[in-house]
């Protein structure tokens, strides 16, 4: 286990600097498309708190992404605070509003969990497009005023890239913490753990506000990136696909959501070139994944990998 | 609000609440009869009632609007659908029961994604209007008020439907093994009975429903590409205050959802979807399961 952590650690710093050397190559396409990737991967991450460490299927995780990003856009934009004070307010209020929200939905499981959580983004979905005077409805929130010093395009990706490693490196942290095993416990055997006293409830309240309060950072940086939110961002699509991108990276690894992210953006990013018809692409590519390869991409890696083993 | 003192206008509301939620409470007692056999969230139901919608109007097209053509667009629509779910479950979903929840979600969410584009393949963007059907186009006399024949004539087939579906699952051979099979799919199978043929006939039942549901809803809205996508949340919202699996559970929630849709627009103008979710809310915290639910017993 050390030896693997470390491996990974290894990888990822590796990966990093790869990142970093993006902007040299001189495509502005490539920096855009790494930009968001990088969002997307960290919105994936988040969510797999919630159903890889602790088996919860949130189908309403859209919605902490939709609250930070139109918190840090109204803060940035409509009382003109400075970054420094919006992002942090916006990335609490999503924690916030996945604590309250959570309150409910933990007192309930599987598909009744499923199905609350759903509901609740639906709400989070309603309210945006209804409260016009201040989230701009269905037209969305244009305009935001990104701050100056990430005002272009490669400082932003800098500066997304620094947000996103040190979100990842915390919720690293926080997953293989004694917090993050007594998680894995209680999605292997919910009963069980309470029997040695865990408190299964409060451990996944704690769960789903780690998620909602991450999926808001990704929000926030959604929200700078675009200069604008959405009504889109809240709709339940949208928890569909960041559910796709951790389901198709595999579930049960920490990094494979992220590989899930980056797979299904681009694939999604070269498809609408030539055909509007991606949700019936995106539609058969999961088809194919459920029916054939249910650990996502990282279990088939494994998978091929045990299988020259046993050759060997 | 001073407009509800007026009864004339209550009845009409009080009215237009139960057309709006019997024709909710079809499309409701499908996913719910489907939630309660086979455990399956089904994200495409909503799909499924579009696709009704859009068949119906081809119909009625077809037959040039003639006498009695909408209801052979409502039988096509349900037909259609059936076969369908047919397809579906027997050549993809069977496949699948054993594993876990988040698969079988993300297998109809799939499903939602390629019938919402094959729909806007075959039909294109445009939005469509079905006319009410023959004999319908007028109103009914009350003697102190006058209703419109279509939403009155829905809420009678509302009942008929409640009614139907609680005889045939309370009194029949199929309607015991139907109800056996939410309890102990096991145990039936060991008594001899098929149980994925069962499946088969709840799967194509429930979507039969749907597509019913769509067409009947077909003259009350616009026939148009994402009428799906709220339709379903909807219906999410009637079983969870219902009880999943529950058939008058659903019938009581698409009642109280038709009121609070119809009421919350009058009352709260603009708002009235977040009505529906507060309402929603007060239930789960006298009842977390819903009305007629049980807690649900740990697979573990």
């Amino acid at each position: 286990m050390q030896a693997k952590s470390k491996r990974t650690l290894w990888l990822t710093v590796a990966v990093v600097i790869l990142l970093a050397l993006v902007p040299t190559l001189g495509s502005k396409y490539l920096v855009d498309l790494s930009t968001e990737i990088l969002i997307y991967a960290l919105f994936a991450l988040s969510l797999n708190v919630l159903i890889g460490y602790s088996g919860n299927i949130s189908f309403g995780h859209a919605a902490y992404f939709a609250i930070g990003g139109y918190s840090c856009a109204i803060l940035l934009t409509t009382y003109d605070l400075p970054l420094i004070i919006s992002m942090p307010a916006a990335i609490i209020l999503a924690g916030l509003a996945a604590a309250f929200v959570g309150y409910f939905c933990v007192k309930l499981t599987d598909i009744y969990f499923a199905m609350l959580t759903l509901a609740f983004g639906m709400l989070v979905w309603a309210v945006a497009f209804k409260w016009r005077s201040v989230t701009g409805g269905d037209d969305g929130f244009v305009g935001v005023a990104v701050p100056e010093f990430i005002g272009d395009r490669y400082s932003f990706f800098y500066f997304t890239l620094v947000v996103v490693t040190v979100s990842s490196a915390l919720l690293w942290l926080i997953c293989h913490s004694a917090f993050g095993r007594t998680l894995v416990a209680v999605r292997e055997n919910r009963m069980r753990a309470g029997f040695v006293g865990v408190d299964t409830k409060r451990l996944r309240h704690t769960a789903f506000v780690v998620a909602g309060t991450f999926a808001g950072i990704a929000g926030t940086l959604f929200a700078m990136y675009n200069r604008g939110v959405y009504v889109e961002s809240a709709f339940w699509t949208e928890s569909g696909q960041v559910l796709i991108m951790t389901l198709l990276g595999g579930l049960y690894s920490f990094f494979g959501p992220a590989l899930g992210a980056a797979v299904l953006y681009t694939l999604q990013v070269s498809i609408n070139q030539y055909t509007e018809y991606w949700p019936i692409v995106l539609g058969t590519v999961l088809l194919v994944i459920i029916m054939f390869l249910p650990d996502g991409i990282v279990g088939l890696v494994q998978r091929i990998r045990s299988q020259f083993a046993r050759r060997a | 609000m001073s407009m509800l003192a007026n009864p004339t206008f209550l009845f009409y509301q009080v009215m237009n609440s139960i057309s709006l939620g019997m024709n909710l409470f079809i499309i409701a007692t499908g996913l719910t009869l489907i939630l309660g056999v086979l455990r399956v969230i089904n994200f495409a139901h909503g799909a499924f009632f579009m696709f009704g919608a859009y068949v119906c109007w081809s119909t009625v097209t077809f037959l040039g609007g003639a006498i009695g053509s909408f209801w052979i667009g409502v039988i096509a629509a349900a037909v259609v659908l059936g076969l369908m779910a047919f397809v579906i479950e027997r050549g993809l979903l069977r496949y699948l029961y054993e594993r876990e929840h988040l698969t079988q979600l993300l297998f109809t969410f799939a499903i939602v994604l390629v019938v919402g584009d094959v729909a806007k393949m075959i039909w294109g963007t445009d939005q469509y209007n079905v006319p009410y059907p023959h004999g319908l186009k007028g109103a009914v006399n009350f003697g102190f008020a006058i209703y419109p024949a279509y939403p009155l004539l829905l809420c009678v087939i509302g009942v008929v439907v409640a009614v139907g579906m609680w005889l045939a699952l309370s009194k029949t051979r199929w309607g015991r093994i139907i109800r056996a099979a939410t309890q102990d799919r096991e145990m039936l199978a060991a008594l001899g009975m098929n149980v994925p043929l069962v499946y088969t006939g709840v799967f194509v039942i429930g979507s039969a429903l749907a597509g019913l549901g769509g067409a009947l809803a077909a003259p009350r809205v616009a026939v148009s590409p994402g009428m799906d996508a709220t339709l379903i949340i909807e219906c999410f919202i009637i079983v969870i205050i219902g009880g999943l699996g529950s058939l008058w559970g659903s019938f009581l929630g698409a009642l109280a959802l038709g009121f609070a849709t119809m009421f919350g627009t009058v009352i709260f103008p603009d708002w009235e979807l977040v009505l529906a979710y507060v309402l929603m809310l007060g239930i789960l915290l006298w009842r977390p399961w819903g009305l007629f639910g049980h807690p649900e017993e740990d697979s573990h």
